[in-house]
């Protein structure tokens, strides 16, 4: 009873780290329409500038500083923050694919930095001794797991609640204006550009916090943690959820890891311990047909009722192609 | 500082050339970044790596042609590999792809392919394992040319299979009336609508020039280097670069772009290390997105 108490916080502190990862992409995509393939790299940065920040000092490589978890996070999302807005400044100008193609490169780059600049980032063997909130408890696993959980609850809490409020201030007002007709809002005096470039940035520091999040809750990262089957997932998610909607997000994260936790749960069970690579290899598969199915099925997500566009000439097309898929 | 890396980054150019120029005419005719096409080189590769063992099987040991490390049976199943590549990409279009283009944002196609991407390259790793495999383990004598450049045969052949098939894509698209109409379609699809332009047949040819050529850069990669699961979603990014720096809906620009980045890329490997290969493409890409996003040889969006 105990231990299944303890794997509940354990699973559900997992979960909500992944919620705010997609509370963040679910500003940059479903709020404001910036789509970003490369996200695994915004959350790596925020896990190794933190952990940078607050591992004690290593000869073998740059830091770390010993500094408290807090300026960590904080740090994280700075540079999240900034590495985001650069991505926008660069791209955001152009067609919404170069968006796309360039967090593609950036996830890459990111990869390549924490493999091989060992110097920094302690190469493929990651950085380990990562502080833990409440790394005193770790004694009672119990006690810690629900610790851990209540810090990743509110933070999540306090994301949640920041972005509600930034979605019905006038800045989102103008992030949907922008989204929704952007001649209209061009025409009233808003820079589409430099607003989408804010919300990008903001959605980067949320995922790079949420990476600091996570490598504090397990104490040790690698490279491998970033693959672009992070990103996957989190899309996953968000769309299950429904883009658009924070509450949406957070729920799809939740039912979206629980999914993958037991068909993974399933595959340890019915599958020899060597054939377990390949079951796992399936499990992506299934997720990535269950992705493609709910894009022709229902684009805006199990949950979600964004509302579509209602643009003269267009609808008719729209609908024709809705009676014939 | 060795001119070899003349030969290695036309080679590795040519891969990707060949690659963008299916990118490049997905972007510009079908109007989205495919994310699945790295996926489709992979699978052709494995198509073409099964059909030599199915050859292997039926035949026998079939000897090598001279110098090559090859025989019959691969050029054989390259071409088969290439039409299982095509009837793949136009299954993919049918099911998934024609329907997200329908929708009103064009980059629900873009997450489509995404998907897709990700589903193609796990089941690859499901059904032959992560584990790297090859066309023939024998190895080749490089000759040496003069210049301190040595090349194998297999690399003169693939290069001389690339300008062949980059020359006779260049002529369809200018000379035959589909290529002209592919070309109406990327310039402007409502027109060329109008124009009586039959558009299903534009996107199938597109899907098979693209697919096929995938096919043969990934097989190119697994004679040259090997065959993996993930080989095509590595190329990806070189890939949209090159498809970038050439200019969007440009052949010739797609495989110049694919060569100036193969050529970059082995000039890094000699002068920083062959770790730092893959940020080549992404600081050629940066440079273009500030300082000419159109490209080479693009022309301004309408």
């Amino acid at each position: 009873m105990i231990d299944l108490v303890g794997y509940g916080a354990f699973f559900l502190t997992t979960a909500l780290i992944f919620s705010l990862v997609t509370l963040g992409l679910n500003l940059q995509w479903g709020l404001t329409g910036l789509f970003n393939v490369g996200l695994a790299g915004f959350v790596a940065i925020g896990a190794y500038t933190s952990a940078l920040l607050t591992t004690p000092d290593d000869p073998a490589r740059l830091g770390g500083f010993g500094l408290p978890i807090l300026i960590g996070w904080l740090g994280a999302m700075f540079v999240g923050g900034i590495a985001a807005a650069l991505t926008g400044i660069a791209t955001l100008r152009l067609r919404s694919d170069y968006l796309a193609i360039t967090t593609f490169g950036v996830a890459v780059v990111v990869q390549l930095v924490a493999l091989n600049a060992q110097k920094l980032t302690g190469g493929p063997f990651g950085i380990g001794f990562i502080p833990r909130p409440f790394g005193g408890l770790a004694e009672t696993p119990l006690l810690f797991n629900l610790s851990n959980l209540a810090i990743v609850s509110a933070v999540t809490l306090a994301a949640y609640l920041a972005l509600e409020h930034l979605t019905r201030s006038p800045w989102g007002r103008v992030l949907k204006a922008l989204r929704e007709d952007e001649r209209a809002a061009i025409s009233l005096g808003k820079s589409a550009r430099f607003y989408r470039i804010q919300a990008f940035a903001v959605g980067g520091a949320i995922m790079a916090l949420a990476g600091a999040l996570q490598a504090h809750f397990i104490g040790f990262i690698a490279p491998d943690n970033y693959l672009s089957i992070l990103t996957f997932q989190v899309w996953v998610m968000l769309i299950v959820g429904g883009s658009g909607s924070n509450a949406g997000a957070i729920a799809g994260s939740v039912l979206v890891w629980a999914i993958w936790a037991g068909s993974g749960a399933l595959t340890s069970v019915l599958f020899a311990p060597e054939q377990q690579a390949r079951a796992a290899s399936l499990q992506i598969v299934a997720i990535g047909v269950m992705l493609c199915v709910i894009l022709l099925v229902r684009p805006n997500g199990i949950f979600g009722e964004r509302p579509r566009r209602a643009r003269f000439g267009k609808r008719t097309k729209a609908t024709a192609s809705e009676s014939g898929s | 500082m060795s001119l070899q890396f003349v030969v290695d980054g036309l080679l590795t150019g040519s891969m990707i050339g060949l690659g963008a120029i299916g990118v490049t005419l997905t972007y510009s005719i079908l109007r989205f970044s495919n994310f699945a096409h790295g996926d489709f080189m992979a699978w052709g590769t494995y198509a073409t790596l099964a059909v030599v063992g199915a050859i292997a099987a039926m035949f026998g040991k079939v000897a090598p042609i001279a110098p090559l490390s090859f025989g019959w049976p691969l050029i054989v199943a390259l071409v088969v590999g290439a039409v299982f590549t095509a009837l793949l990409a136009l299954l993919l279009d049918k099911v998934l792809f024609s329907r997200l283009r329908k929708q009103e944002q064009a980059i629900i196609a873009v997450m489509g392919s995404f998907g897709a991407s990700m589903a193609l390259r796990s089941l690859l790793e499901f059904i032959f394992t992560s584990r790297p495999t090859y066309f023939s383990r024998a190895i080749q004598i490089a000759m040496p040319v003069g210049f301190g450049i040595r090349i194998t045969p297999d690399q003169i052949a693939l290069l001389l299979l690339t300008a062949a098939l980059v020359l006779g894509v260049h002529l369809l698209t200018t000379r035959t009336q589909t290529g002209r109409s592919m070309q109406a379609m990327s310039q402007n699809p409502a027109l060329a609508r109008v124009a009586g332009i039959d558009v299903a047949s534009v996107v199938r040819v597109t899907w098979v020039i693209g697919a096929s050529l995938a096919c043969v850069a990934g097989v190119m990669i697994g004679v040259l280097v090997q065959i993996r699961p993930l080989m095509g979603f590595d190329m990806l990014l070189p890939m949209f670069a090159a498809a970038i720096l050439g200019g969007i809906g440009s052949i010739p620009g797609a495989v110049l772009g694919g060569l100036i980045i193969g050529l970059a890329e082995a000039g890094a490997v000699q002068l920083i290390g062959a770790e730092w290969r893959a940020a080549v493409s992404f600081i050629i890409l940066m440079a273009v997105l500030i300082v000419r996003p159109i490209g080479l040889f693009g022309v301004r969006e309408r």
